[in-house]
């Protein structure tokens, strides 16, 4: 399931839906993103996250269904916010419900690195020398470039 | 055809969407970003480093050489930061 919303994320509620009612499910694996209050040497006052509504849902689902593929999973949650955040404040909720920790931990840890690469948002941070727009990590894309080898 | 720009490649172009005509001779996104490029001001500033320019042809990311037809929707933007 997707969702793509400026409210902040009820980790609790969310992670309690995602296995409820299915008792086959035997661990549910979570990955919490959170504001920081630092960004290169500078602090952080507050982040506003700009995305391509339409585009970014369709990436998540893509993300979504290749987690499907590689692992076996009984169930898939994206959460991810937009708008403006504060240090702190929840971002991005990724969680992963299988039979078995290992395919839970691992499409968590998948999904979270696609989502950083693939998914259409922008963030730009409030810094006391101003506004500026955060750049792409390389490391992000030899994070999501790992997972091509591990199918 | 739709263009929609995101980030800092909004702030620089200076709007959020545009409709355009292209001319006949722009057929793929490689003659699309040369003819903004070739605009001037805020679009030759924001497309001076193609590296870091990312473009989307109805919400799938596409490569240069990717063609245009009439009623896309193409969106450029800066690598994604997201999560």
């Amino acid at each position: 399931m997707i969702r793509v919303q400026r409210e902040d994320i009820d980790v609790g509620a969310a992670l309690e839906s995602l296995a409820a009612g299915n008792h086959h499910i035997g661990g549910v694996a979570s990955f919490v993103g959170l504001v920081r209050n630092i960004g290169g040497a500078d602090r952080v006052s507050a982040l506003t996250l700009e995305h391509y509504s339409g585009m970014t849902e369709k990436k998540l689902a893509e993300i979504e269904t290749e987690a499907h593929r590689r692992w076996p999973l009984d169930a898939v949650l994206i959460i991810h916010r937009y708008g403006r955040l504060a240090p702190g404040d929840r971002i991005v909720l990724v969680a992963t419900a299988s039979a078995h920790r290992e395919a839970a931990l691992a499409a968590c840890h998948f999904l979270i690195d696609w989502l950083k690469t693939d998914a259409p948002f922008w963030k730009s941070e409030e810094t006391p020398a101003g506004e500026r727009w955060v750049e792409a990590r390389t490391e992000d894309n030899a994070a999501r470039e790992g997972w091509k080898l591990h199918p | 055809m739709k263009l929609l720009y995101f980030a800092w490649l909004r702030a620089r172009i200076g709007c959020a969407e545009e409709e355009v005509e292209l001319p006949p001779r722009v057929r793929d996104v490689a003659g699309l970003l040369d003819w903004l490029r070739s605009r001037g001001g805020g679009y030759a500033e924001a497309l001076r480093d193609l590296s870091i320019v990312r473009v989307a042809v109805n919400q799938d990311y596409v490569g240069s050489e990717h063609p245009l037809r009439e009623g896309d929707e193409v969106a450029i933007f800066p690598p994604v930061t997201g999560g």
